[in-house]
């Protein structure tokens, strides 16, 4: 997010997104305004809770939201042009060339039908009009490049003839083809065992650093982000409620959504039987979102102010780190409003506080 | 429902009651009534006030025939659709609930009768019976139908065997006639009168095919499908006595998909919202 | 697979040796006696020549010794002979058959190649003006019997423009031309309702593939949406299509009666009709055994095609 980056490095710019679904029940708000830059060669990890609107978010940036009840405002600016005001016809020449999309589940996105090999090449042929030898050859450095044994046995396979880890190699594989430039990586990991879940993780490192490509990667778990991205965003009911570089953003998270997200991840330095603490509540209704803060009705520092007004993404001490709080983790208010919450017994503070009653005075302030 | 839907279920309704009171409809004339033997009318009439849809080669009345031939469509389709909801609805919905033996034999005679083309069977089996009354057709056309709906209510009885409601019933001791009777049969009825409505339009394309070759009842009995036949031979002289049998069969065989079609649609739902 | 294989050609001659059973039973127990179709009425007063043909016929042998013969001539080829022209049923069958197979043949093939690109267009723009008209256009098609709509095109295209031939039939060694011009109207009478059919079969199929992740993956790559419609989308589809072609066979072949006798066509069914109006069992029997193997053979074929195009399903067993 440093402004300081000279401006020809910066390669996606989005503005105020907001992604809205009609359906019979109402208008759902699934992304509310969200704004955000990215780097070339950068990566971006967008963490929240399922149903908070990130996968919609990635999928309105790459228009790949199917449907005639969807509509998507704002700007997206990819390489000088808005990807959201785009012919369709030219994002046919973006999705794959400079834009690929990994996804959830490798068991079903690929075609259980058609034979990995031409899965693989397929889009280098319709794009670059590579012929059918080359593309062959082209099909096996790919294999290779993501760590697939045997590439020539595997591209005669057909997709449930191989591991759900090999499948999703080959779902990188066929992401990387065309050397995009931007590549969504929509919770690669989620459908897998946890034993492949890293190495997945580090051949999508490997290959970003080594293509100098920029990454989204999109996670409900922080603990995938920490160490992995430069940036961060975590997204809460289709706004982003913190932005930081990763690093600072474990240092010292200020938002009281981010802390209960850090809060229910287990950790090996945990005494063992330690209670995970989940986030009580549930995420908040999307057709007609509660006024203030959304996350207002659950968090424990909650004062009456949070639910009237809205607050604003901004920067306190560091510019590159913001956050949308009245009562920030680890600042006097918060200390005081969670202090006041804990003594009149509202239950997500109480439920905190038994949990965890050491780690509610971390951050800079204790 | 849709206007267009209501269209169709009131054409339907129009020839279900001019079916069954064809005989009280005022000015409606008789169906065999030759005109040209007593001079009354000339044969291939064009429509007049006399004959709305003006006379065949036997200078009979083509409306009169029209609807009285609406008769053997109603009963043929109709015999069908009572024996094999109650026959073959009630065979399938038992073998698909008790399982085992019984269900491999039923199925295993169903799927051999169903290895036979419908047409082709139904052919054989009046041809070989000799007789072709009304009675006969619509019988041995209500046997071959107990089979198709023996399948959907066996597959119906299955997944309803399933749902919980009875497997609480089992669980509580209820015996196996109560359960049948109190709760597979009247799941299994809706999913049948919906296949009732699609069965009913296939069983009269098919009488209509088996009249067209002429061996559906016996002629002069009116029947849209020996109409049909009967005014091929002059269509170069005039083509109106096989239009009009033609639309009326297409009609209601229309009416009946359109109408199936719907409840089928509102049913799932229905059971979506479940 | 191949246990599968073996299991499902096990219930086929379990199914075939009913169906020929039936057949038998049907003819043989029905009223009507056969000999009523040997001997004219007022011959059989002559009560010696009477039992001299049932002899010679074997009417007097046990039904199930009757059966066993018939079936072991029949699984060698022979039916036994017409009980009108004396010509065997086999070679009238063996004469017949070209015309209704190529009928058929025509028949689907001119409705798949029109179903698909209607079906797949439909489930594309679904909801569209474009999807209500091809539906609706299968919905009238669903509702025009053969006899009606051959009826129409000789009105239209014999009668009125001259065009084609009404009736008659060209073999193909006469010409490919004049035999296609024989073809044409009595496979388009065929095709109305197997269209419909077909259509609305890719229709709701292709709408269904189409909600797949594989879908969204494949235009996350940039493929064209004709791309993914017909080399995604439709493969799934066409298992779905394969099935309902075969289980229509059966419609169909009941159809080949009627049309072939509205054009009259010298194919299998008009034989068939004409022993019916001839009363000649054996050729009833033949025909009618044939007819339902022929069936039973397309479902096993289909069967097993379906495992061919399913990788899923042959790695399975």
């Amino acid at each position: 997010m440093s402004d300081a980056v000279e401006t020809d490095r910066r390669l996606l710019t989005v503005t105020d997104l907001r992604t809205t679904f009609s359906i019979a029940a109402g208008d759902v708000q699934a992304v509310r305004g969200v704004s955000f830059a990215l780097d070339r060669g950068r990566t971006l990890g967008i963490v929240g809770e399922s149903g908070c609107g990130k996968t919609v978010l990635a999928r309105s940036i790459m228009r790949l939201n199917l449907g005639s009840n969807v509509t998507t405002t704002g700007t997206a600016e990819f390489a000088g042009r808005d990807l959201l005001s785009l012919p369709m016809a030219d994002m046919h020449e973006m999705w794959g060339m400079e834009l690929a999309m990994v996804f959830q589940d490798p068991m079903t996105s690929l075609n259980p039908l058609v034979r990995v090999g031409r899965q693989v090449t397929e889009h280098l042929r319709q794009h670059l009009g590579v012929g059918r030898a080359e593309a062959a050859r082209t099909a096996v450095d790919l294999l290779n490049e993501v760590r697939i044994p045997e590439p020539e046995a595997r591209l005669k396979a057909y997709p449930h003839e191989l591991s759900g880890g090999m499948r999703q190699r080959i779902c990188i594989a066929i992401a990387l083809a065309c050397e995009p430039a931007l590549l969504f990586a929509d919770e690669p990991t989620t459908a897998l065992d946890v034993t492949v879940q890293h190495q997945i993780l580090n051949l999508l490192g490997r290959e970003q650093r080594e293509r100098d490509m920029a990454m989204v990667l999109v996670t409900h778990d922080l603990g995938v982000v920490a160490g992995r991205t430069d940036d961060t965003l975590v997204m809460y009911a289709g706004m982003v409620v913190e932005q930081a570089p990763t690093g600072s953003l474990f240092e010292e998270m200020r938002h009281p959504y981010s802390e209960a997200l850090l809060r229910s991840l287990p950790r090996t330095s945990q005494v063992s039987h330690t209670r995970l603490a989940a986030i009580t509540g549930r995420p908040p209704d999307l057709i007609d979102p509660p006024s203030g803060c959304a996350f207002s009705p659950r968090c424990p520092y909650v004062q009456p102010r949070c639910r009237e007004e809205v607050p604003p993404l901004s920067a306190v001490d560091d510019p590159d780190h913001r956050f949308a709080c009245w009562t920030p983790v680890g600042s006097p208010e918060g200390m005081a409003a969670f202090a006041r919450n804990v003594a009149e017994g509202l239950p997500q503070a109480v439920a905190v506080d038994l949990t965890a009653p050491s780690s509610t005075g971390s951050g800079g302030a204790s | 429902m849709p206007l267009f839907t209501r269209l169709c279920l009131g054409w339907l309704v129009a020839i279900v009651f001019g079916a069954i009171f064809a005989d009280l409809i005022p000015g409606l004339q008789d169906p065999n009534y030759q005109g040209f033997l007593f001079g009354t009318s000339a044969t291939n009439e064009p429509p007049s006030l006399t004959h709305l849809l003006g006379t065949d080669n036997n200078s009979r009345d083509i409306l009169a025939r029209i609807v009285y031939g609406a008769r053997v469509s109603l009963v043929v389709s109709m015999t069908a659709v009572i024996m094999g909801t109650v026959c073959g609805g009630f065979l399938g919905a038992l073998v698909g609930f008790v399982r085992g033996k019984t269900d491999a034999m039923i199925m295993a005679s169903v799927d051999v009768i169903l290895a036979f083309p419908g047409l082709v069977l139904l052919l054989t089996v009046v041809t070989l019976l000799g007789r072709r009354d009304l009675l006969v057709i619509a019988t041995v056309v209500g046997f071959l139908s107990i089979p198709p709906y023996t399948r959907v209510a066996r597959a119906t009885a299955l997944a309803v065997s399933r749902r919980e409601f009875v497997m609480a019933a089992r669980a509580i001791g209820t015996r196996k006639r109560t359960i049948l009777i109190r709760e597979i049969l009247p799941n299994c009825l809706p999913t049948l009168m919906a296949f009732a409505l699609v069965n009913a339009a296939v069983i009269i394309l098919l009488e209509g095919a088996l009249a067209f070759l002429g061996l559906s009842v016996q002629p002069p009995t009116a029947s849209w499908g020996n109409m049909i036949n009967a005014a091929r031979v002059d269509l170069r002289i005039n083509v109106w006595p096989a239009v009009w049998p033609s639309l009326a069969l297409v009609f209601t065989v229309y009416s009946l998909n359109v109408v199936g079609d719907h409840i089928r649609r509102s049913k799932a739902v229905r059971s979506a919202a479940l | 697979m191949g246990t599968f294989i073996a299991k499902r050609l096990v219930r086929l001659v379990g199914t075939l040796l009913a169906v020929s059973f039936l057949t038998f039973l049907l003819v043989n127990l029905l009223p009507g006696d056969a000999i009523n179709a040997l001997i004219p009425i007022d011959a059989q007063q002559d009560r010696e020549f009477v039992e001299q043909i049932r002899e010679e016929w074997g009417l007097n042998d046990p039904m199930l010794v009757r059966y066993g013969r018939w079936l072991g001539d029949a699984v060698q080829g022979d039916f036994g002979d017409s009980i009108v022209t004396s010509r065997t049923v086999s070679s009238e069958i063996f004469h017949r058959l070209p015309v209704t197979a190529e009928l058929m043949l025509v028949t689907v093939g001119l409705s798949v190649m029109l179903a698909i690109p209607l079906g797949v267009m439909a489930a594309y723009r679904e909801g569209t003006r474009l999807d209500q008209v091809i539906s609706g256009i299968a919905q009238v098609f669903l509702s025009i019997p053969g006899f009606v709509a051959g009826l129409l095109f000789i009105y239209v295209f014999a009668m009125k423009l001259g065009w084609l031939p009404a009736t008659g039939w060209n073999r193909l060694s006469n010409g490919l031309l004049d035999n296609l011009r024989t073809v044409i109207l009595p496979a388009l009478s065929l095709a109305l309702i197997e269209i419909a059919v077909y259509t609305r079969v890719v229709r709701s199929d292709v709408m269904n593939t189409l909600q797949e992740d594989f879908v969204l993956s494949a235009r996350a790559k940039g493929l064209s949406d004709r791309y993914i419609l017909f080399r995604h989308c439709l493969r799934p589809s066409s298992l779905t299509l394969i099935t309902v072609v075969g289980l229509n066979i059966g419609t169909l072949l009941g159809g080949t009666v009627v049309v072939e006798f509205l054009f009259a066509m010298p194919g299998l069914g008009k034989r068939l009709l004409d022993a019916i109006f001839q009363r000649d069992f054996m050729m009833i029997q033949g025909i009618t055994v044939f007819v339902a193997t022929i069936y039973v053979l397309v479902n096993t074929a289909v069967d097993l095609i379906y495992m061919l195009v399913d990788p899923r399903i042959r790695k399975a067993d």
